[in-house]
C-alpha cells in the first residue's frame, strides 16, 4: 500500500509509530503535486517550502505528545480562505495581487492542531459555479475518466480543486466551502466524503464572503472517519463571526459507530425528479436497502417546496453576492485598472476584474434587489426560503435523517452544459434545500456509474445535529465499500 | 407667536424643514470593530481590516453603542424597538469601504418620539422625532492634499452613528436652530454624543420644501451634511428663497441633493450623488435581529441622568427662580452642576442672579470656562454667605467679586483685608446721616417741600460718606428718621 | 418581467461594471433566462409568511466597548494599488 493511499487517521498513527515523519510525508505529497498539479491544475498557488516548515514543526510535537490527530497531515486549502502572507486570491483575477495580513479563523485551527498546508486549493471564481470552469487561474481537470475515454472531465465546483487534489492523491484531504452544495456536489463527483456542516458550526471569519447567509467551510476527505476528524478541529465558537453558534463542538468521531438501528430515515418524494438518470435513482434504492438492511426505519416523506429551493436560491445568493462583492473596487487591496475618474476606476476594475459568470450574478442580484423589485424577487424569495426551512422541521419532526442523491448526474465533460447558465445551477438541485435550511449535509460515495464514475448520496441531518449525519453516513460507506480509485492519481 | 413667511412676488410662502442629524456615539471603539471610535489620529491608524472592508471580515456589534441608541431614544421620549434589524444601503463611494454601509432601514431600534423646543418669544413647540437608527459612519476624503488626486482616511469609517430623523413639523431657520440646540443640548446630557459640529461629531441633513399657506407639502430638497447650527439657519432660509424663486418663475422644483455653500451663502446641486439613489437595501445577513430585553432598557432608564427639561422644572420650583433664569441655567449640564452647588441651602434667587450675572460676565471677560471657571464654586458660595449674613452688601460683594477673579482670594479674605465689613453699629450711622443733612441744608429743604426723589440723594451721600459699608437697610431707615 | 438592454446598461451601471454593446445583448438574454426561470415563485402562495433573511436563527449578540483593534495603518495600506503617505489614493473626486 502506498503512502498516498492512508487516511488520516492511518497516517496520523504511522506517524506516531514514527513509521515516516511528516517531513516524509509531506516531501512525498509536495513531490505528487509539483508531478500531477500542472495537468489538474488542482491549486492555484503551491506552498512546499511553508509545507515543509510546518512539517518539521508538527514532527517536533509529535516527538514532545502534543500531536493531535492532524498534526503533520498534508492538506488542500481551499483559495477562499484567507492566510495570512500566502496569496489569496478566490479564483478571481481581481484578487490576483492579494495577500491577506490575517489568518480564516477555520485555516488558523487547522494550523493550530498542526496540519501542513500544501498550497491554496482552485475554485470556482467567487465561489461560483459547479463546475471549476469560471476559475480565472483556469479549469480543473478530474481525475477521473470515464470507461474507455480520455475526454477531461470536470471535478464539480466550486470547490473542485479541493476535491481534485483530495482525489488524485496531491492532498490528503481539503477544505471546502459549501454554499449550495459547493462541497457535496465534487465530493460526490470525485468519489470523496465532505461535509457542509450547520450554518453557524464553521466561523467565517476569514473566509471570502460569497453569499453571507449560505456560506460554510467544510472538510473533504477520502471517508467519512477523515471528514469527522478534520471537522472537529475545524468546528467550534467564534466571537468573530456574529452567525457562529455558541454550542459545544461534540466529538465527531464518537458518533461513526453508532449504526443506524431503529434511526427513522427520511426518503423525500420530491427528489424523484421526473428526468433523473435512472442510474442516480437505482443508487438511491441500493442506499434505501442498506439502511433498511442494518436496522433503520425508512419513512417516506414529503418536502413539498423543493422544486423551489433552486429559484429561490438563484435570487437570494446574487443578491448577497452583489453586495458582498462591492469591496473590490481597486481603491484598498486587489487589482486595479486606471480610470479618467473614480467611477471609470471602479467600472474598469471591476469589468476586467471580474469573469462572465461572477458578472452575471452581480447583475441578476443587483438587480433583484433594485428599486420595484425587491418584493417581487428578494422578499418572495425570502418567504419561500421559510418555507423550505418549515419543510425540512416538519419532516425532522418524524424523522432523524434523510437521504436523497448528492447530484442529478455523474461528473460531466469539460466541455458540456457551458453554454447556458440556467442548465448548470440545475446541478445544485439536491443540495440547495439544505443550504437553504442551514442543516447539514454529508455526500458519501456509494457506487459508480456504468461508464465508471463515482456517485454520491446524500445524507442530511437536524440543524447542529452532525452527528447522526456522521452515523448514516459512515453507514452507508461501510455498506457500499466503495473502493475505486481515479485514473490520475499520485502512487 | 409671529409665524415666519417669506414674500413672493405671488403671494405668501411657509417653509416646511425636517432634520436628519447623524450624531456620532461615544463609545470607545467602533460600531461593528474594536478599532478607537476617538476622532483625529494619525491616518489610517484607528483601522481594523473590518473598518477597511477586506475580504472576509465579518462585523460584530458593540453593546455600549446600542446602549447609547437606547438612552437617547429614552432622552428623547421615544418608543424603544425591542426588535431592530440592520440592512445593507448598497452604494459605491471613495470612502465607503465595504460598498455598502450598514444601517437600519426597515426596522429601527428607536421609534417615534418628541422634543420640545423654546422659541425667542417664549413659545414652546414640539417637534416630532420619526426614528431614530444605529448606522455606521463613513471615512473622510480629502482632495486638497495632491493636484490630481483624493487621499483617504478610514480612522471615521465606522464609528457608530445614530441617525436622528424629525418629522417636517420645523417652519423657520429659528426653529430649526432651537431643535438642533436643544437636541445636541438632550446628547450631551446624556453624554451618547459631544455634539461638536466643529469636529463633525454631530451633522444634520436639511430637507426644506416652500408652500403656500394651507397647501400639501411640495418637492423637498435634501442639504446634505450642514456642520453648524447657523448654517443650518441659513441653508434653510437660502434654499427657501431658491425654490420661490424656482416656483415662481414656473418651474419645478426637483427631488435632489444639495450642499450649501457657506461662502456665497447658498445651496448648489451635488451631482456625484445623482446616480446613487437606488440604495438596493436588503437585510444584512452578516448580523441577526436585535432582541432586547425590556429589564434591560428599563435598567438604562433608571441610570438615566436628569434631561434638561425636568431639571429646569425642578429648578423653577425648588429654588424659586424664574423659567427664564432656569433655562439658561441648564443649557449645560456643567452650568446647572455648578449652579445646583451653589444654591444648595443658600438663597435659590440670589444663586441664579449672581450666576447669570457677574458670573457669567466675569466668564466671558476671562475667556474661561464653567469647567475651569474664574471663580470656584466654594468662593463664590462664601461670598453668597457674606451677603445673607449682611457681613457686606450687594454692592461691596460686586468689588470683592472682582478681585476673587483677579487673585483667586477668598471672599471673607478680601473683605478683612480691605475692612469691608458692612457697618450696621446704628450710631455710626445716625453720625454720618446728621453730618450730610447738615452740609446740605438746601437739599433738606427742598425734600421738605416735596421733592420726595432726593431720599436717594441723601441715602448716596451717606454711604459714599462711609466708603460703600452701610447696611444699606439701617441707612435708609436712619435718613428717614432725621428727615422727619 | 423582461429585461430591456437599457435596463440591463442601468444595472450595470448600478453595480460599477463597465460593458460594452456585445455584452449588453448576451447579458440581456442570459439574465432573462434566468429571470424567467424563477419566475415560477409567483405560484407559490406566501400569505402570512415571513421572510427568513439570514442563515441562523438566534438574536444578535454584542460585545463589550473595547479598543482591541487597529494601529497598524502598515497592514492596511500594505495591499493599496495607490498610496499617498499613510493615505489611500485615487483619481480625484469632485463633489
Amino acid at each position: 500500500m502506498s503512502i498516498f493511499d492512508l487516511s488520516i487517521a492511518a497516517a496520523a498513527k504511522a506517524l506516531k509509530a514514527k513509521e515516516f515523519s511528516a517531513v516524509e510525508l509531506t516531501t512525498a505529497y509536495n513531490e505528487a503535486v509539483a508531478a500531477l498539479n500542472p495537468r489538474l491544475n488542482a491549486y492555484i498557488t503551491v506552498t512546499p517550502e511553508l509545507a515543509l516548515e510546518q512539517a518539521r514543526a508538527a514532527d517536533s510535537r509529535i516527538a514532545d505528545g502534543s500531536a493531535t490527530p492532524l498534526t503533520g497531515i498534508p492538506l488542500a486549502m481551499k483559495d477562499l480562505f484567507c492566510t495570512e502572507s500566502v496569496r489569496t486570491t478566490a479564483g478571481s483575477s481581481i484578487l490576483e495581487p492579494f495577500i491577506p495580513p490575517y489568518e480564516s479563523t477555520v485555516s488558523a485551527k487547522l494550523k493550530a492542531a498542526g496540519a501542513v498546508m500544501l498550497g491554496k486549493a482552485n475554485l470556482d471564481e467567487f465561489a461560483m459555479g459547479s463546475s471549476n470552469t469560471t476559475s480565472h487561474y483556469g479549469a480543473v481537470e478530474n481525475p477521473w475518466k470515464r470507461l474507455g475515454s480520455d475526454a477531461k472531465l470536470v471535478p464539480g465546483g466550486s470547490s473542485g480543486g479541493s476535491a481534485a487534489a483530495v482525489a488524485a492523491r496531491i492532498a490528503l484531504a481539503a477544505t471546502g466551502t459549501d454554499t449550495g452544495g459547493s462541497i457535496r456536489q465534487p465530493a460526490s463527483f470525485t468519489g470523496l466524503a465532505g461535509i457542509k456542516p450547520t450554518y453557524g458550526r464553521c466561523s467565517r471569519w476569514g473566509v471570502v464572503a460569497f453569499a453571507s447567509s449560505l456560506d460554510q467551510p467544510g472538510p473533504m476527505a477520502r471517508n467519512v472517519e477523515d471528514n469527522a476528524l478534520l471537522l472537529n478541529a475545524m468546528a467550534g465558537f467564534d466571537q468573530k463571526d456574529s452567525t457562529s453558534a455558541n454550542r459545544e463542538v461534540p466529538d465527531f468521531c464518537l458518533a461513526l459507530g453508532r449504526g443506524v438501528k431503529g434511526l427513522k430515515i427520511g426518503i423525500p418524494r420530491e427528489y424523484r425528479l421526473e428526468g433523473t438518470n435512472p442510474e442516480i435513482l437505482a443508487l438511491w434504492d441500493k442506499g434505501i436497502e442498506w439502511l433498511k438492511a442494518q436496522g433503520a426505519d425508512i419513512v417516506n416523506i414529503s418536502l413539498p417546496h423543493t422544486k423551489y429551493g433552486l429559484p429561490v436560491y438563484y435570487i437570494v445568493a446574487p443578491a448577497e453576492a452583489s453586495s458582498n462583492l462591492a469591496r473590490y473596487d481597486g481603491v484598498r487591496f486587489g487589482k486595479r485598472v486606471d480610470g479618467e475618474d473614480l467611477i471609470d476606476l471602479y467600472e474598469r476594475t471591476r469589468a476586467e476584474g471580474f469573469g462572465p459568470e461572477v458578472k452575471r450574478r452581480i447583475m441578476i442580484g443587483t438587480y433583484v434587489l433594485s428599486h420595484g423589485y425587491y418584493d417581487a424577487y428578494y422578499l418572495k424569495a425570502q418567504k419561500v426560503r421559510n418555507l423550505i426551512l418549515r419543510d425540512f422541521t416538519d419532516a425532522f419532526g418524524s424523522v432523524d435523517a434523510i437521504l436523497t442523491p448528492t447530484a442529478p448526474s455523474a461528473a460531466f465533460g469539460l466541455d458540456e452544459k457551458m453554454d447556458d447558465p440556467v442548465t448548470m445551477y440545475l446541478n445544485d438541485v439536491f443540495t440547495v434545500p439544505a443550504s437553504l435550511a442551514g442543516v447539514p449535509a454529508m455526500s458519501v460515495p456509494a457506487g459508480l456509474s456504468a461508464e465508471g464514475l463515482p456517485l454520491g448520496l446524500q445524507v442530511i441531518g437536524r440543524h447542529f445535529d452532525e452527528e447522526t449525519v456522521f452515523a448514516v453516513s459512515a453507514a452507508i460507506e461501510s455498506a457500499a465499500g466503495f473502493s475505486a480509485l481515479p485514473e490520475l492519481r499520485a502512487k | 407667536m409671529a409665524s415666519y413667511t417669506l414674500e413672493g412676488h405671488t403671494g405668501t410662502w411657509e417653509v416646511v424643514v425636517g432634520l436628519e442629524v447623524h450624531a456620532q456615539i461615544i463609545s470607545k471603539s467602533k460600531l461593528f470593530s474594536g478599532a478607537s471610535a476617538a476622532y483625529g489620529g494619525a491616518p489610517n491608524t484607528h483601522v481594523s481590516f473590518i473598518d477597511a472592508g477586506f475580504p472576509g471580515m465579518l462585523p460584530v456589534i458593540n453593546k455600549e453603542c446600542v446602549a447609547q441608541a437606547v438612552r437617547t431614544g429614552l432622552g428623547l421620549r421615544a418608543r424603544i424597538n425591542l426588535f431592530s434589524r440592520f440592512d445593507r444601503k448598497n452604494y459605491f463611494y471613495a470612502d465607503l469601504p465595504q460598498g455598502y454601509q450598514i444601517s437600519q432601514f426597515a426596522h429601527p431600534i428607536v421609534g417615534t418620539g418628541e422634543v420640545e423646543i423654546e422659541l425667542q418669544d417664549g413659545t414652546i413647540k414640539y417637534i416630532g422625532i420619526t426614528r431614530l437608527h444605529l448606522e455606521q459612519d463613513a471615512g473622510k476624503s480629502m482632495h486638497d492634499q495632491h493636484p490630481s488626486k483624493s487621499v483617504i482616511d478610514l480612522n471615521r469609517a465606522g464609528v457608530g452613528l445614530m441617525e436622528i430623523v424629525s418629522e417636517p413639523d420645523i417652519r423657520s431657520p429659528e426653529e430649526a436652530g432651537a431643535y438642533l440646540r436643544k437636541l445636541r443640548q438632550i446628547l450631551r446630557y446624556l453624554g451618547t454624543c459631544d455634539g461638536n459640529m466643529e469636529e463633525g461629531s454631530m451633522r444634520a441633513d436639511v430637507n426644506v420644501s416652500v408652500r403656500k399657506p394651507g397647501e400639501a407639502f411640495r418637492t423637498r430638497c435634501e442639504i446634505k451634511n450642514v456642520n453648524s447650527i447657523r448654517f443650518v439657519m441659513h441653508a434653510v432660509e437660502a434654499e427657501a428663497m431658491r425654490q420661490i424663486e424656482v416656483w415662481e418663475s414656473g418651474g419645478e422644483v426637483v427631488q435632489e441633493t444639495r450642499l450649501y455653500d457657506p461662502s456665497k451663502g447658498e445651496t448648489r446641486s451635488m451631482r456625484s450623488k445623482e446616480d446613487a439613489h437606488d440604495y438596493r437595501y436588503f437585510p444584512e445577513p452578516d448580523l441577526l435581529p436585535l432582541i432586547l430585553e425590556q429589564d434591560w432598557v428599563d435598567d438604562l432608564k433608571a441610570m438615566l441622568p436628569e434631561l434638561p427639561d425636568e431639571k429646569r422644572a425642578r429648578f423653577c420650583q425648588e429654588y424659586g427662580i424664574s423659567y427664564y433664569d432656569a433655562g439658561v441655567l441648564v443649557a449645560e449640564q456643567a452650568t446647572a452642576d455648578f449652579y445646583e452647588t451653589l444654591a444648595k441651602g443658600r438663597d435659590g434667587k440670589l444663586a441664579a442672579n449672581w450666576v447669570t450675572g457677574d458670573f457669567f460676565a466675569a466668564m466671558n471677560r476671562t475667556g474661561k470656562s464653567i469647567e475651569n471657571p474664574p471663580v470656584s464654586v466654594e468662593a463664590l458660595g462664601q461670598l453668597l454667605d457674606l451677603i445673607t449674613d449682611t457681613t457686606i452688601n450687594g454692592r461691596i460683594a460686586k468689588t470683592v467679586f472682582e478681585e476673587m477673579v483677579e487673585t483667586g482670594k477668598m471672599p471673607t479674605a478680601i473683605v478683612d483685608e480691605n475692612g469691608m465689613r458692612q457697618v450696621t453699629d446704628t450710631g455710626a450711622i445716625d453720625e454720618a446721616v446728621t453730618k450730610v443733612l447738615a452740609n446740605n441744608p438746601d437739599k433738606v429743604a427742598e425734600y421738605k417741600s416735596g421733592k420726595d426723589k432726593l431720599f436717594g440723594f441723601f441715602v448716596g451721600q451717606v454711604m459714599k460718606a462711609m466708603q460703600g459699608k452701610g447696611n444699606p437697610a439701617l441707612v435708609n431707615e436712619a435718613v428717614r428718621k432725621q428727615l422727619g | 418581467m423582461s429585461l430591456d438592454a437599457a435596463t440591463v446598461r442601468r444595472i450595470a451601471k448600478l453595480a460599477r461594471i463597465r460593458v460594452n454593446d456585445e455584452e449588453v445583448s448576451t447579458l440581456q438574454n442570459e439574465l432573462n433566462a434566468i429571470l424567467g426561470y424563477v419566475e415560477q415563485l409567483s405560484d407559490v402562495n406566501v400569505e402570512g409568511v415571513e421572510p427568513l433573511s439570514g442563515g441562523a436563527q438566534m438574536a444578535l449578540r454584542q460585545r463589550e466597548d473595547n479598543l482591541t483593534d487597529g494601529g497598524m495603518a502598515d497592514k492596511i495600506l500594505a495591499n493599496a494599488p495607490d498610496r499617498i503617505g499613510n493615505f489611500f489614493a485615487v483619481p480625484k473626486v469632485v463633489e
